[in-house]
């Protein structure tokens, strides 16, 4: 996200300043050095998943994806990151616009409590909604006596997801948002918009490709998450495990071929995300570069 | 718009999916993490007897991980119909909350538990380190692996089965069993929160020269992984009592009080004694373990309450905070 701001019309140039034209050994050692990190580091795991997955062949590699725990697990975590998602979009969005085209009082902290579920462990995220709903916490016992199940159910899982991706669409919005400014909110204003008028035909606009990149990242945590649903999923096979959970079970059950078929789904979401992050990432910074280009001239 | 058809796709097969299981009986079985396998078994055992006995689909939902951490989630608001844990004190735990009577043990036979186990040593195939009995744990050059007894039941019962084989040596008393233990801990290499977590610190990982295990654990390992260990009975060992119980405050809720309980009353029947004999658990039932007697070796066992005055005393001695395993455990690193 920082780096789409530090890129500027002109930011090559640096690259041929005295200061950083090294030597070619110091060059080609960096190099080397980051190649190896990243193929030993990522690659090689990356790989060992798909290898380990299809070791016992298609027909295990598929009937441990089909299975009947395996399709409930990646159905909870379709739904999860179905609600999930989109609340974290309307809530990001409503942040970034208060934040970077408004000022008030609080807004500080605002940003800094925006950011609270990145500085905090899941594991505390997902305690948090054991005091609060847990049977002998804070609403436990309303909640039992309206027979209403938050904890050990999918709302839970749902809550807690969001919680953990509260952040991601928000903080990669409000920079975009700041950088370009609220002129344009302005003259639309001015030429007698209304609230959504703006918001629909010139913010959005605007903001597309950086909110599909959030959008894309808080997905990708949510389906994801381990630590924080961990906690307040009560591991019921078949109701209450989602996908990262249900990889952990047969990972424990002896049955590795299983747990990497499953493993492989997110590793393959994991590609998928980086993809697009990557092609989402280009139009974001077209988008910066161009809303800079009037200041410049 | 082919989006949109799978996601109202989606939300029938949810819908019809719900009503499917609104039909059924349900039941929650949380349970300890070693049990996987044998429940797995036995569920569908049950769910045939059930459906020839009273007619009722009954499905039956599993969750396991450590002992104590799965009592937790039950107080926590869990709605388990039936407990199946790895000791006495998790269940009183629960019946502390006043959601199973205080008299549980007595609901059903033999201290409430339907199967018995006890602790061995699993080691590496040939038995490099020659280990044969407790006292060759406290040999400088081995290195242990075992759960933490402060999260793990399993763990406890490691633990007190070295403490009682300390106690029964000729000239043996609390203190000489105090520093046993101590010298047991301090070979112990990795320390993980739950069993199944431990079996595969060793046997996957390849840490350690023992791991201290339930018998059936260890003859699991065995059976999935093949020939690279070897089991090992000590001269000695604990009776583990794995108990079980109706969880009287979900079941009165769900109105699943009749099924829970013959849920738990088949475990003690032939049918229930073999399976878990199968999944390398002792069974209770004479006939059966008969049947099984070649599986199991022969080894004495003490029990937990002649030796240690029952598990809320064991608890409140050893494995509360400030308790003996806090004073005779220092992590290597703070040494």
């Amino acid at each position: 996200m920082s780096a789409s701001i530090a890129l500027q019309p002109g930011a090559l140039a640096r690259y041929e300043t005295p200061s950083t034209s090294e030597p070619a050994w110091i060059k080609v050692t960096l190099i080397t050095v980051a190649l190896t990190f990243f193929v030993i580091f990522l690659l090689f795991p990356l790989g060992t998943v798909f290898v380990q997955a299809l070791s016992k062949g298609w027909g295990v590699y598929l009937s441990a994806l089909t299975s009947h725990d395996a399709l409930a697990a990646i159905k909870l975590t379709l739904i999860t990151a179905a609600i999930a998602v989109p609340l974290n979009v309307v809530f990001g969005v409503s942040a970034a616009w208060a934040i970077a085209k408004f000022e008030f009082p609080g807004k500080r902290f605002l940003i800094t409590l925006i950011d609270l579920p990145f500085s905090i462990s899941p594991v505390v995220s997902g305690l948090i909604y054991v005091l609060i709903f847990g049977a002998q916490g804070w609403f436990g016992p309303w909640l039992a006596e309206h027979d209403i199940k938050i904890l050990f159910a999918v709302p839970g899982i749902v809550l807690a997801t969001i919680f953990v991706t509260f952040p991601f669409v928000a903080r990669e919005l409000i920079p975009l948002m700041e950088a370009q400014g609220a002129e344009e909110e302005e003259a639309a204003v001015v030429l007698g918009a209304s609230g959504w008028q703006v918001f629909w035909h010139t913010t959005l606009p605007n903001i597309k490709w950086g909110l599909l990149y959030g959008v894309i990242l808080c997905n990708a945590r949510a389906m994801g998450e381990f630590g924080a649903v961990s906690v307040v999923s009560g591991h019921i096979r078949g109701l209450t495990n989602t996908m990262p959970l249900h990889v952990e079970i047969l990972y424990n059950e002896y049955n590795y071929a299983a747990a990497f078929a499953v493993a492989s789904l997110l590793a393959l979401l994991a590609i998928v995300t980086l993809g697009l992050k990557t092609l989402v990432e280009r139009q974001t910074r077209k988008q910066i570069s161009e809303s800079q280009k009037p200041s410049e001239s | 718009m082919k989006f949109k058809t799978i996601i109202a796709g989606l939300l029938a097969a949810s819908v019809l999916a719900g009503n499917a299981l609104a039909a059924d009986v349900t039941l929650l079985n949380v349970s300890y993490d070693p049990t996987r396998e044998l429940y797995q078994d036995y569920n569908a055992a049950f769910a045939k007897y059930w459906k020839t006995k009273a007619g009722d689909n009954v499905t039956i939902n599993q969750s396991h991980g450590g002992s104590g951490k799965q009592a937790r989630a039950v107080i926590d608001g869990l709605d388990a119909d039936v407990v199946t844990l790895a000791l006495a004190y998790d269940i009183d735990a629960i019946s502390d909350k006043a959601l199973i009577p205080a008299d549980w043990q007595k609901r059903l036979p033999h201290n409430a538990s339907p199967y018995t186990s006890t602790i061995v040593f699993l080691v590496r195939k040939g038995n490099p380190k020659g280990i044969k009995d407790w006292n060759d744990l406290v040999k400088p050059d081995v290195a242990i692996v075992t759960p933490n007894p402060k999260t793990s039941g399993g763990a406890r019962w490691n633990y007190l089965a070295a403490w009682a084989y300390a106690l029964e040596q000729p000239g043996g008393n609390e203190a000489k069993a105090k520093e046993f233990v101590g010298q047991v801990f301090r070979n112990v290499k990795v320390l993980d929160s739950g069993a199944r977590g431990s079996t595969t610190t060793f046997v996957e990982r390849g840490i350690g020269d023992v791991l201290l295990a339930w018998e059936n654990e260890a003859y699991l390992s065995l059976k999935e992984l093949g020939d690279k260990f070897e089991i090992v009975t000590p001269s000695l060992s604990i009776l583990a009592e794995p108990p079980v119980s109706v969880v009287d405050k979900t079941v009165d809720k769900r109105g699943t009080r009749k099924v829970a309980q013959a849920y738990l009353e088949y475990l003690y029947s032939p049918e229930g004694q073999e399976i878990a004999a199968r999944n390398f658990y002792r069974p209770q039932d004479a006939k059966v373990a008969a049947k099984y007697a070649k599986q199991f070796a022969k080894v004495r066992l003490v029990t937990i309450d002649k030796s240690f005055g029952g598990w809320r005393n064991a608890q409140k001695v050893h494995f509360s905070d400030g308790g003996v395993f806090d004073q005779i455990y220092i992590p290597s690193g703070k040494k």
